[in-house]
């Protein structure tokens, strides 16, 4: 059933966050330590132990990939609700140090990803169809 | 009439949202197919239309939630809120590779330490060249140039005044934005296109909307692998900043 699916996803989600939040307390700090992460490591490791022995049924998995789908319009709802006005009103000090660190961290990104990479952009087993999006307009730049 | 359409709309809020962000994303898509022929992809114009709104919501109003702020939007806010943000963001690790993690594993987290530590230097150093120079001030604007959420935990654990700890916010709200809009249009050059990178991506820029907003819009298929470590990020922030960071900063600048 579609249900078993998505009960699947909240239940890792919420083990996730209170793990998170439990990290969180015992570390005296005022934040969720990496909750979401833990659901995902969580749900991957899962779904691949009951796909594995054919535990989980085509509808279960539509249950999961229906919320995977709909990732990219909460992406999108989630741009409309960004304090842009007060991100501009923070002054020329934000503005800058915004845009600075954001050039300087994309300037690392080739130098730490570098170690013996680029051999696993052709491996990526994804199921094109459940991620939403067409994957003829995927990238942006042809 | 109008009352009753208002009536109407404020009571299904959820579903409202689910209209305007199809009709969002339609036009978007729209505008990418035919007028840059498919090289912008539709979900960088529909983010950017996002964020326009969101701007235009919090000019109207003065409110802080964007186009949410708005009564007959309220249910954008959500649909893009922090739950269901992150239970789609969990979905999306269904379509991930758990040997792909692991194999990127130190990587991520190396980049985890410096992207914070990273962002912190780029804050306090800018901040320094903007006058400021006692530590709590310098600390607050560093924390807040790692996430929006790092700088006032760790502004108000530290005992900064609300002027900086404003500051420290637009500064992780530009950043975000920044990573929201820019990736897609970067990702060529810095060879985001394989999933090693994109959890190197996550660690080093660590803003979770950011990361989620810019890899949606460059490639799908990496999202799960920028979000995985990118959620770790602000926990490490909230750790760091107040604590060993702000300690060297006091030593170094008194």
């Amino acid at each position: 059933m579609v249900i078993f699916g998505v009960a699947l996803l909240s239940i890792c989600m919420l083990t996730g966050i209170f793990l998170g939040e439990m990290m969180g307390l015992s570390l005296g700090i005022e934040a969720n330590v990496g909750g979401v992460g833990i659901a995902m490591l969580m749900l991957v490791l899962i779904v691949d132990y009951l796909k594995k022995r054919d535990k989980l049924s085509k509808a279960a998995q539509d249950g999961v990939g229906f919320w995977s789908a709909m990732y990219i319009p909460i992406v999108i709802a989630m741009s409309a609700n960004q304090n842009v006005a007060g991100a501009l009103d923070g002054g020329p000090l934000a503005i800058i140090t915004g845009i600075a660190v954001v050039l300087i961290s994309w300037m690392f990104v080739p130098i730490l990803s570098k170690s013996k990479s680029q051999t696993s952009s052709e491996n990526i087993t994804v199921d094109n169809d459940i991620i939403g999006g067409k994957t003829t307009n995927v990238r942006n730049i042809k | 009439m109008f009352e009753t359409l208002s009536n109407v709309f404020i009571e299904n809020q959820l579903i409202v949202s689910f209209a305007i962000v199809g009709i969002t994303m339609y036009i978007a898509y729209v505008i990418s197919n035919k007028l840059t022929k498919g090289r912008i992809h539709g979900s960088a114009i529909a983010i950017i239309i996002g964020l326009l709104l969101a701007y235009i919501g919090g000019v109207t109003t003065g409110g802080e939630k964007g186009l949410s702020d708005i009564s007959i939007f309220a249910g954008i806010g959500l649909m893009g809120g922090g739950m269901l943000r992150d239970f789609a963001i969990v979905a999306t690790a269904f379509g991930a590779n758990f040997d792909e993690i692991k194999k990127a594993g130190l990587n991520g987290i190396a980049s985890l330490f410096i992207g914070v530590i990273l962002s912190f230097i780029v804050g306090v150093a800018i901040a320094f060249a903007f006058g400021y120079s006692d530590a709590v001030s310098l600390t607050t604007i560093g924390a807040g140039t790692a996430t929006y959420i790092v700088g006032p935990v760790t502004g108000a654990a530290i005992g900064a005044s609300s002027e900086v700890i404003t500051i420290s916010i637009a500064a992780g709200l530009v950043k975000s934005i920044l990573t929201m809009i820019g990736t897609p249009f970067i990702a060529k050059y810095i060879g985001l296109n394989n999933p090693r990178t994109a959890m190197v991506y996550g660690g080093l820029m660590g803003t979770t909307s950011g990361v989620a907003g810019g890899l949606a819009a460059t490639d799908p298929k990496l999202v799960p692998y920028g979000a995985v470590t990118a959620t770790f990020y602000t926990g490490l922030g909230c750790l760091m900043a107040p604590s060993i960071l702000f300690l060297i900063t006091r030593a170094l600048f008194g």
